[in-house]
Parts: C-alpha cells; sequence; structure tokens
C-alpha cells in the first residue's frame, strides 16, 4: 500500500522512514501469526483487509471525514463514551498500542517500570508513526491507573490537544455523580470541538450504532460457546481489535457476517480446532493491536482462547446502553449507567470483576483461565491473585502470567502454558 | 521393548531407559554444551528404545531435529516423582537455570505449579557461582554450611548483587561457612516461597541437580516444617518422568 498513502503520511508529519520500518514489521507478524493458522472462516478476510489497510485506507477515510468538517477522536480507554462522540459528528478512535517502539526515547520521558501499554502510546507518539494519533483533533486522557494520570501530565507537553477527564475509583453515589458530570463535561468538549450540538435523535441514533457494534461482537462471542470452537482465539481478538479503529458501520456488519458463517460452522460441526481442544479465558490486562503475543502463544500449545475478559474484549463490549430516553439528559445517565457497570481494575473494590470471570469461564465453557498481567501494572496484578482464588474455589485452574511486549520471554512463557494446557488436558 | 526420556537443560541432558513395566533400566548424563543436538545424538547412541519422549528447554529443538514428541518439564517431573514415590503431592525441582515447584492432585495429575522468572537467581547456578566466589568446591561448599554455627542473611537474590555482597563480606573478615550458610538459606527462602504458592503441606519431593546437596535438603525440612524425599538419582526425574509418558503413550495408540 505504501506508494499511493506516502504523501498522506507525510502531511500527518509521520517519520517516514520508522514508519516503514514499523509496517514493516506489523505486516510480517501479522503474515506469520494470522495467515498461517488453519481453518479460518472465511469472513476473516475483512480483517484481514483491515489489517492491511489500517494506515492506508482507514486513515484516508478519516482524513475524507475530516475534510467533510467531522472531527476525529482519540482515546486510550473504554470509559470514554462513543455515543457521546458520535452524536456531534466526532468519529472516535482507539489510541491504545501493543508493540514497543522509540524505547530510547521512550525512556528520557518516563520511567523504566511503566507498563508497556504506557510506554508504547509515547513511543508512538515520539516515533512519529500513528497517523490515528496525528490525524486526532482531540486526545482524550483519563485519569484512571496512576501510571495513566501521571503519564498524561507528560503526554500534555507533547501533544497540545490533550483532554483529561477524570473518572471515580469507588462505585460509589459519589462516583457516580463525578462520572456523571465528568460525561457532561466530555459533552460540552465534544460539542464545541465540532459546533455540533447533540439532540434527541442525534444521541439516539448514536447510542444505537455503538449498540449495535457490541451486539455484534457480543453475537460473536456467544458463537464462540461451540465445541469445536468455530473461530480462533487471534481472530476473535483481532476483532475485538478492530472494533476500536473501524467504520462502526461497516464493523458490525462485518461481524454479523462473520457470525452467519459461523453459525453454520457450528451446525455442519467444523471448527479452526479440533472438538475437545482444551479451552481457555484470557483475563486482564488489554492486547492492543499488534500485541497476539499470549494468543499466539496459547493456540500454538494445542489450547484454543474461548473468550477474553479484558477491555479489547468483552469488558468493553458487554452491557448495551438504553436508547429509550426521551430527553438528552435521559439518555446522558443511560451512558453513565452503562459505563459505571465496566469492572475495571482501578476502581476498589472490585467485586464484580472476580465474579464476572467465573461467569465468563462457565458460558464460554473454559476449562481454566489464563491471567494476563502487564508487567508493572499495579492494578491488574494486585487483582490478578483474587481472580485466581475465586477461580481456584470453584475448581477452575488459573495460570497468572506478567509479561510485556519483548518477545525475550516467549521460551519460558511458551513452557509455562504449555504445561498449563497439559494441565486441562 | 525399551521406551526413553530425553531432558535437554540448559547445563546437562539427561537420558533415562525404561522397559515395559516401567522399570529404568539405564541412566545417563552429559553437558549440554554449545550444541544440544550432537550432545544428545552422542547420548542417543548409548541405548535402543522404541519411542522417546523430550522435555526440558531444548525440547523443542530436539522436536524438529528427532521428530519426537515432547512435554514439559513439568508434568515430565510430576510423572517422574510420582513413580518413585508414589504417594506425592508436591515436588520441587532445582536444576541448572531454573526451579519449579509443583502441587499434585491424588490422581498425580499436575494441581499447580510456579516457575521461577527470567533470570537464574535462586537455581544451581546461582550456588555454583556463589561456591566459587568462596573458594569452595560444590561438594564443600554444601558440607561445610552445614557445620556453620550462626546465620548471616544475605540480602541479594541477584547472581551478580549477591557476588559483590560475599567478596564485601569476604573482606570484613567474615566466617567462610557463615557466608555458605547464608547463601544456601537464601535459595531455600525462594524455593520455600515458590512451594507455599502451591501447597502447604505433606512431603515434599526434591529432585534436581541441587538436591545432591545435603545442606539444602536438611534447611528445606527446617524452614518448612515438612519431611523432604530425595529421590536416589535427582538429576534423572524428569528424563525418567518422559520415559514414563513415552510408555504410556505407547500403550495407548
Ligand atoms: S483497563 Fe481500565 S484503564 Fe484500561 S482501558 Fe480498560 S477501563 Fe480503561
Ligand atoms: S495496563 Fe495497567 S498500568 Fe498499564 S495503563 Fe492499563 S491499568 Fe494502567
Amino acid at each position: 500500500m505504501s506508494e499511493t498513502y506516502r504523501p498522506m503520511w507525510e502531511q500527518l508529519g509521520l517519520d517516514l522512514q520508522s514508519h516503514d520500518a514499523l509496517l514493516g514489521v506489523l505486516g510480517q507478524s501479522y503474515k506469520d501469526i494470522y495467515l498461517t493458522q488453519k481453518n479460518r472462516p472465511e469472513g476473516m478476510s475483512y480483517f484481514d483487509f483491515v489489517m492491511s489497510e489500517v494506515h492506508g485506507l482507514r486513515i484516508k477515510e478519516l482524513l475524507d471525514e475530516k475534510a467533510e468538517g467531522r472531527k476525529i477522536i482519540g482515546s486510550y480507554c473504554v470509559f470514554v463514551p462513543e455515543e457521546i462522540a458520535l452524536a456531534a459528528k466526532a468519529t472516535l478512535v482507539g489510541l491504545c498500542s501493543g508493540a514497543d517502539f522509540a524505547m530510547e526515547e521512550v525512556d528520557k520521558i518516563l520511567p523504566r517500570n511503566t507498563c508497556a501499554l504506557i510506554k508504547s502510546s509515547f513511543g508512538f507518539k515520539l516515533g512519529k508513526v500513528c497517523p490515528y494519533l496525528e490525524s486526532a483533533d482531540l486526545i482524550v486522557g483519563e485519569n484512571t491507573c496512576d501510571g495513566k494520570k501521571k503519564a498524561y501530565e507528560s503526554l500534555g507537553h507533547l501533544v497540545d490537544n490533550l483532554y483529561v477527564m477524570d473518572l471515580p475509583q469507588v462505585k460509589s453515589e459519589e462516583g457516580k455523580a463525578l462520572l456523571r458530570s465528568e460525561y457532561k463535561r466530555f459533552k460540552e468538549a465534544v460539542e464545541q470541538l465540532t459546533g455540533v450540538s447533540i439532540t434527541v435523535e442525534s444521541l439516539q441514533e448514536a447510542i444505537q450504532t455503538v449498540n449495535a457494534k457490541r451486539a455484534a461482537l457480543y453475537r460473536l462471542s456467544s458463537l464462540r460457546k461451540a465445541d469445536p470452537a468455530p473461530i480462533s482465539g487471534l481472530d476473535a481478538l483481532l476483532a475485538n481489535q478492530v472494533f476500536f479503529y473501524d467504520n462502526p458501520a461497516r464493523f458490525t456488519e462485518s461481524v454479523n457476517t462473520i457470525c452467519d458463517e459461523l453459525e453454520k460452522r457450528i451446525q455442519e460441526k467444523q471448527g479452526s480446532f479440533p472438538e475437545k481442544t482444551p479451552r481457555i479465558l484470557v483475563s486482564g490486562c488489554p492486547q492492543a493491536v499488534p500485541n497476539w503475543k499470549l494468543p499466539m502463544i496459547v493456540e500454538s500449545a494445542g489450547a484454543v482462547i474461548v473468550g477474553e475478559e479484558s477491555c479489547v474484549g468483552e469488558r468493553g463490549t458487554r452491557n448495551l446502553t438504553d436508547d429509550s430516553g426521551e430527553t438528552v439528559e435521559d439518555m446522558m445517565e443511560a451512558i453513565v449507567d452503562r459505563y459505571f457497570q465496566v469492572d475495571c481494575a482501578i476502581f476498589t473494590p472490585n467485586p464484580d470483576r472476580p465474579q464476572h470471570n467465573l461467569e465468563m469461564s462457565d458460558d464460554s465453557k473454559a476449562d481454566g483461565v489464563i491471567h494476563y498481567g502487564l508487567q508493572f501494572c499495579q492494578p491488574y496484578l494486585m487483582e490478578a491473585i483474587p481472580v485466581e482464588k475465586a477461580l481456584e474455589e470453584k475448581n477452575i485452574p488459573c495460570l497468572r502470567v506478567e509479561t510485556d511486549y519483548s518477545m525475550e520471554d516467549v521460551g519460558q512463557l511458551k513452557t509455562r502454558v504449555e504445561a498449563f494446557v497439559e494441565q486441562l488436558r | 521393548m525399551r521406551f526413553a526420556g530425553i531432558d535437554i537443560g540448559s547445563r546437562t541432558i539427561k537420558l533415562v531407559a525404561v522397559d515395559e513395566a516401567g522399570q529404568m533400566k539405564a541412566s545417563f548424563l552429559a553437558d549440554t554444551g554449545f550444541d544440544p543436538i550432537t550432545a544428545a545424538k552422542k547420548l542417543l547412541a548409548e541405548v535402543s528404545f522404541e519411542r522417546i519422549m523430550a522435555t526440558g528447554y531444548g525440547r523443542n529443538l530436539f522436536e524438529i531435529a528427532f521428530d519426537a514428541p515432547t512435554v514439559t518439564e513439568i508434568k515430565a517431573h510430576a510423572t517422574g516423582a510420582r513413580a518413585i514415590f508414589p504417594e506425592a503431592r508436591t515436588v520441587l525441582d532445582i536444576g541448572g537455570q531454573d526451579s519449579k515447584a509443583i502441587s499434585l492432585f491424588e490422581n498425580g495429575k499436575v494441581k499447580k505449579f510456579e516457575m521461577n522468572d527470567r533470570c537464574a537467581a535462586g537455581t544451581g547456578k546461582f550456588l555454583e557461582i556463589m561456591a566459587k566466589t568462596l573458594g569452595y568446591d560444590l561438594e564443600a561448599f554444601g558440607r561445610e554450611a552445614l557445620f556453620a554455627e550462626n546465620d548471616l542473611n544475605i540480602s541479594s537474590m541477584c547472581t551478580v548483587f549477591a557476588e559483590s555482597e560475599v567478596t564485601s563480606l569476604i573482606a570484613k573478615g567474615n566466617n567462610r561457612r557463615e557466608i555458605a550458610r547464608g547463601l544456601h538459606i537464601s535459595v531455600i527462602r525462594r524455593a520455600a516461597g515458590m512451594i507455599n504458592r502451591v501447597s502447604s503441606e505433606g512431603d515434599i519431593v526434591f529432585s534436581g541437580g541441587v538436591a545432591k546437596n545435603p545442606c539444602m535438603a536438611a534447611f528445606l525440612t527446617d524452614k518448612l516444617g515438612r519431611r523432604v524425599l530425595i529421590p536416589e538419582n535427582p538429576q534423572s526425574i524428569g528424563a525418567l518422568g518422559a520415559a514414563l509418558l513415552a510408555l504410556e503413550k505407547k500403550a495407548s495408540a
């Protein structure tokens, strides 16, 4: 794709040489990890296409939207409500990234013991390789974990369009009041950015668009209950990752097309893996594109991933927003209600998450759970222990892994995952 | 008919052959060196077998070179330990560059396991380097530590830091035996932590090269108040487990 898009990338201020290197690595690992899989659903060709054009066609679409007056908003967290962005004629894109880049530069700004997700976001900014970030008219940070909270202070010096959303840490009435007032402030900020006032109709339509997108992914995840699993965990994760970039309507349609195909596969007992393959639920930190490290290891160890209890996964997509409100205020309240249920580990206490792990293991018929913690991510690493305990009390084996984006621990991780899979057989 | 198991560790390669009843018939050991496959080939020339199963960190290399099935160290050690101590529910293995604690269900299936992380802290390599720093050979290192009268605390678990800590303790005129004891205890502390994360009671089967060090077993018993069982040939437990799994595979095939 590179030649046609070069002027576009140049115009966005990307460092073309580094960007070429990044695309090279990305393309190669996609080929090695994704295209070598066996028995993939045909509908995945859509996602192959999306990935091959992730910095090309999709960026061009966004820039075309911009030319027509739409605004682009980038976000790092599933707490930033897409409904509000869409209702004010803005497009929301995810900015989290799943690869180390420009690490020497990052080390000058962030301490070494910062999680890979945060480091990577900075690496993509400092290395000038993320066209999403560079296209964004507004970048939304949020006060979630301490790492992100403080990192946004530094990010504020690197970009001139950062908006920080405060978020509650406790699920109390006061916490909810904070979320309500922050969403209201966000709504006003977006309206100001786009010059478009949110109306009952536009908000309702936006809620429906996002609901449809979530419902499609939810449908996909229910189909993964079948044995043999009709789709690999890698492919399902990819769909969850693309959720954050793609045009919402087209994404919904494509996921539903895959679901139709999966239903047929299930009827014909056709799977991506043979029947009785050990089934694993992955729980924990978000896995952003192109972080496919853990699923690659798990699925090459002869197990299949049947669910992600993660923000790139069910934590981000479960629960729809009630669209029946008659006023903007009613619907804003429905949005607050929906997002207030997200059980991110930054909340204290967070009893919903162990519970949710139990429910998901049950629903997805998982034989075991791998808790995925990024190194230095205190909230999830700490919460891994109560999650593990809750699972083991119900005799569901759990393996806690702690890793980052580097490949240096792959050998060790492989041994641990393989041993865990042996344990499940 | 014989079945073999090969355990390709980072320091040594172990090969065990069993008969159809699962009795150990032969056991070999060689240094891994720089080229595990050549070293493995040499060992393989020593025995004839129907089927072989590979384990250890080099198992995938072996799989590619010899088209043999593999099993992780965890399952191999669990299987080997149970063959010798049929009641075993907890296994500790400390090898050249890794260590692991495994708990088992009553039926012998793996229940939970822990492995050391990326570095050599708390493994045979650590003890080896520390022995050298103190000027002991490996055998004397463990023996002398047992004779020490006082505990001396070594705070660094990192091999590099511990080495300089030891050097400065020697320079300060501390008793060598006590330093040796402190070093053993620091490894035990780490091993005990791993064991406690997987199981809280019952005997512990201790395997791997480090189990040959009498001091380690004694301190482990002291620290945990649990009986420590050491197989006759502690280094070959992984290979034995792999051989038994090769036999089992044959039976089910
Ligand atoms: S894990 Fe928490 S902070 Fe991270 S994206 Fe999810 S909700 Fe946001
Ligand atoms: S992975 Fe953990 S430390 Fe990193 S941004 Fe998310 S919550 Fe924060």
